[in-house]
C-alpha cells in the first residue's frame, strides 16, 4: 500500500509548507469560473427562498397531510454529513491513527459547512422565518419562553452547540498554520493571518496547551455529535406518526449520519486531490482505509434497516403496515430498492472484494452512498406523512421548483464554501508534517 | 372525565365547564351542512379550484366517508371529523413556541400570532385536523362580504383549527353573567351542531353529569376516535354496535 512511499515528494517541514502553499488556488480563470457558477446557483436558491417568503408557502409543493417535505429531508441529510469531521477527526485523533493527518482538516471543514447549511433549513422550513428567533432559549418581548418540551427546541439547541463546538474544533489545529501563513504573506493578508493566529509563537507551552485543547475538544465533540443526531431523530420518534414512533431511530440516525459523512469525505477528498494535485498527500492508503470504514458502516446501516423493516412487518400493526406498503411498492418502492442498492449492494461489492478496493471504486461508493442516504431520509419523511392514521386524508407529495432550487443551492453552497476555504488556508494541516510528505 | 375545578376569588363557587361533544353516527346522513356552517361561522377561506386539486382545502370539520361491503350491498359510513380537543393532545408539547395549549375549559386553543409555522403540530395530530394557511385568506365572491366579526381572520403561514366555536362559548358566558345565572345545558351551540338537520351533534359540559352530552358520552354506544393512542379526545362518537 505504501509502495508510493518516497518518490520525489516534498521532504521536510519547510518543503511541505512550500508545496502546500503553492497548491492553494490563485485567481485562475478556472477557479473564478467555479466560484461564479456556484455563486449563481446559490443566488438562484436565495431568490427561490425570497419568492417563497414573499408569495406564501403555497408556492412549495407541500400539502395536507405532507406538511414536511424536502426541507426536512435536506436538513437531516446535511446534519448527517456533518458527522464526517467528527468521526474521522475525533475518533482517529483519540485512537492515534497516524494515517489521518492529511484527512482531518478536510473533514472538519465539512462538519462546519454542513452545519451552516443544514442549520439554515429549520429557518427555511418555517413559514414565518422573520420570527424564527422565538425558538431561541430567551424570553421574547411578551416574556414568553420557548416550549422546552418541544423536540424542535432541543434540535435548535443541539445544532447551535454542535456548530459552536465544531468551529472551535476546526479552528484549534488551524492556529499554527495561520502563523505559518503569516510568515509567507505580506501586507493586509499578513496582518489578517497574524490576527487569526492569536499570537502563536510555537513555544513548548503553546504546543502543549494546543494539544491538550484539541484532545479535550475531540472528546467533547464526539459526545455532542452523537447527541445531535439522536436529537434530530427525536424530531421523528417523539411523534405519533406510524413508523416514526420508533426506538431504533436515534442510533439508526447516528449510524446513517456517520455513514453518509464518510461518503462525503471520500468524495470531497477525491475532488481536492484531482483539482489541487494532492496526489502526494491523499494517497491510496487513505481512500482504502476510509473505504473499509465505509464498508463497516454500510454493514451496520444494513443491519439497522433490516431490523427496522423486519419488526414493522412482523408486528403487522395496520397503521404501520400502510406506511410499509407505501414504502415498498410503487414509486417509493423503486426508490427504496435504489437506496438498498446504493447503500448496501454497491459498497459490499466494490469495497468488500479486496481486489476491487482502490481510489476509483471508493469514490464510486461514496457517491452511491450519498445518493442512497439522501433517499433514505426522503423515504423516512415522505411516505410516513402521506399515509397518516385516518385513510380519508392520504395524499402524495411532489416538490415544486422552489424546493428543488433550494436543494440544488445547498450543494452549490457547500462547493462555494469549500472553494473559499481552500483559497484561504492550506487544506492539509502543514504543522502535522515534521518529516516527509508521505508519512506511513 | 376531567373533574370540574373551581374558580377562586369570585365569591360564589363556580364550576369551570369542561366542553365536549357527542356525535351520533347512526343519525349522520353525511349532508355536510356542518361543513358549510363551520366555514361561514369561522371565516374559513375558500381555496379555489387549483389549490383544492393540490390538497390545500381547509375544512375545520369534514365528513370522512368509508364504504363497507361489495357492490351492490354497500353501506356508506359517514364520520364528521373535527378537532377532538384531546386532553392528552399530541399537538401541544411539540410546538416550540407555545402557540397551542389546552385552556382551563378543555379547549385546545391556537394562538395565531405566536405561530411561526413549523407545522409540527399538524403532522403530529393523528386526526389531521390542523390546517396550514398556504396563502393569505381569500374568499370566492361574494363570500368575503359575510365575514363573521367575532372571529379573527388568520394570516398566511399560521396553523388553524376547530375552536368548538369559542366565540359562541364566550358570548353565552357573557350573557349568562350579565343575567346573573349559569350557562344552561344546550345554550351553546357551535355552528356545526346548530346546523345539523339530523340533530346528530350535541355540545355541552362534560363535567356536569346531568348534561345531555355527558349522558351520551357515558352511553354504551359511545366510543372515541383512535382512542388507543391515548389522546383522550373530548369528541364522543355514538354508534350502534354491530
Amino acid at each position: 500500500m505504501a509502495t508510493t512511499g518516497t518518490r520525489g515528494g516534498p521532504v521536510g517541514h519547510a518543503q511541505v509548507c512550500e508545496d502546500l502553499v503553492a497548491r492553494m488556488p490563485g485567481s485562475s480563470p478556472r477557479y473564478v469560473g467555479a466560484v461564479a457558477v456556484c455563486g449563481a446557483i446559490v443566488a438562484w436558491a436565495l431568490f427561490a427562498w425570497g419568492y417563497q417568503i414573499a408569495n406564501g408557502f403555497g408556492s412549495t409543493g407541500l400539502r395536507r397531510p405532507v406538511y414536511w417535505g424536502l426541507y426536512i429531508v435536506n436538513f437531516v441529510f446535511w446534519i448527517g454529513i456533518s458527522h464526517a469531521g467528527t468521526l474521522i477527526s475525533a475518533i482517529l485523533r483519540l485512537t492515534g491513527a497516524e494515517w489521518r493527518r492529511p484527512v482531518t482538516r478536510a473533514a472538519e471543514a465539512i462538519t462546519v459547512f454542513c452545519l451552516m447549511i443544514g442549520g439554515l433549513f429549520p429557518i427555511i422550513h418555517i413559514s414565518r422565518p422573520w420570527i424564527f428567533y422565538w425558538i431561541l432559549p430567551y424570553a421574547n418581548e411578551r416574556m414568553l419562553w420557548p416550549n422546552f418540551r418541544s423536540p424542535l427546541f432541543w434540535d435548535l439547541t443541539a445544532i447551535l452547540t454542535y456548530l459552536t463546538g465544531s468551529v472551535v474544533y476546526l479552528y484549534l489545529p488551524l492556529i499554527p498554520d495561520f502563523a505559518e501563513m503569516a510568515e509567507r504573506c505580506t501586507g493586509a493578508r499578513r496582518r489578517a493571518y497574524r490576527w487569526l493566529s492569536l499570537g502563536w509563537r510555537g513555544s513548548d507551552r503553546q504546543w502543549q496547551a494546543l494539544e491538550r485543547a484539541m484532545k479535550l475538544m475531540a472528546i467533547v465533540i464526539l459526545a455532542i455529535a452523537v447527541s445531535v443526531h439522536s436529537v434530530v431523530a427525536y424530531d421523528f420518534s417523539m411523534s405519533l406518526t406510524p413508523t416514526w414512533h420508533n426506538t431504533i431511530f436515534p442510533p439508526y440516525f447516528v449510524v446513517g449520519a456517520i455513514f453518509s459523512g464518510i461518503a462525503a469525505l471520500v468524495v470531497v477528498m477525491a475532488t481536492l486531490r484531482r483539482l489541487m494535485g494532492l496526489q502526494e498527500y491523499l494517497r491510496e492508503v487513505h481512500f482504502v482505509n476510509l473505504g473499509k470504514l465505509l464498508l463497516l458502516m454500510s454493514l451496520i446501516w444494513g443491519y439497522f434497516t433490516f431490523s427496522e423493516h423486519l419488526t414493522t412487518w412482523y408486528g403487522n400493526l395496520p397503521m404501520e403496515m400502510d406506511v410499509f406498503q407505501a414504502r415498498e411498492h410503487g414509486v417509493y418502492g423503486a426508490l427504496f430498492w435504489v437506496m438498498v442498492t446504493c447503500n448496501l449492494a454497491i459498497p459490499l461489492l466494490l469495497l468488500g472484494v479486496s481486489k476491487l478496493r482502490r481510489i476509483s471504486t471508493t469514490v464510486v461508493c461514496g457517491i452511491a452512498v450519498l445518493i442512497g442516504m439522501w433517499l433514505e431520509r426522503f423515504l423516512i419523511v415522505i411516505p410516513a406523512l402521506s399515509t397518516p392514521h385516518l385513510p380519508s386524508i392520504w395524499g402524495g407529495y411532489a416538490p415544486s421548483w422552489i424546493e428543488l432550487s433550494i436543494t440544488a443551492g445547498t450543494f452549490a453552497a457547500m462547493a462555494l464554501l469549500y472553494l473559499v476555504f481552500v483559497k484561504a488556508v492550506p487544506i492539509i494541516a502543514m504543522w502535522e508534517y515534521e518529516g516527509e510528505a508521505t508519512p506511513r | 372525565m376531567p373533574e370540574g375545578s373551581t374558580e377562586a376569588g369570585t365569591g360564589t363557587q363556580r364550576r369551570t365547564p369542561q366542553w365536549g361533544m357527542a356525535i351520533d353516527l347512526d343519525r349522520c346522513t353525511g349532508c355536510e351542512a356542518c361543513v358549510v356552517a363551520c366555514a361561514s361561522e369561522n371565516n374559513v377561506p375558500t381555496a379555489g379550484e387549483d389549490q383544492a386539486a393540490k390538497g390545500r382545502t381547509k375544512h375545520w370539520i369534514r365528513i370522512d366517508r368509508y364504504y363497507e361491503g361489495d357492490f351492490p350491498n354497500i353501506r356508506v359510513r359517514h364520520r364528521p371529523v373535527l378537532c377532538q380537543q384531546c386532553d392528552e393532545a399530541p399537538c401541544e408539547p411539540v410546538c416550540p413556541v407555545n402557540a397551542t395549549y389546552q385552556n382551563a375549559e378543555g379547549l385546545n386553543v391556537q394562538i395565531y400570532n405566536r405561530c411561526i409555522g413549523t407545522r409540527y403540530c399538524a403532522i403530529n395530530c393523528p386526526y389531521t385536523v390542523r390546517f396550514f394557511n398556504w396563502y393569505p385568506p381569500e374568499w370566492a365572491e361574494p363570500l368575503g362580504l359575510q365575514l363573521n366579526p367575532d372571529v379573527s381572520v388568520r394570516p398566511a403561514g399560521v396553523v388553524e383549527k376547530c375552536t368548538f366555536c369559542v366565540q359562541r362559548i364566550k358570548r353565552a358566558k357573557l350573557n349568562a353573567t350579565a343575567e346573573g345565572r349559569e350557562v344552561g345545558d344546550g345554550e351553546i351551540q357551535p355552528a356545526c351542531v346548530q346546523s345539523c338537520p339530523a340533530e346528530a351533534m350535541v355540545f355541552g359540559d362534560l363535567s356536569d353529569p346531568s348534561s345531555r352530552v355527558a349522558r351520551l358520552a357515558n352511553s354504551r354506544r359511545a366510543q372515541r376516535l383512535l382512542e388507543e393512542l391515548g389522546t383522550k379526545p373530548r369528541v364522543f362518537y355514538l354508534e350502534r354496535a354491530d
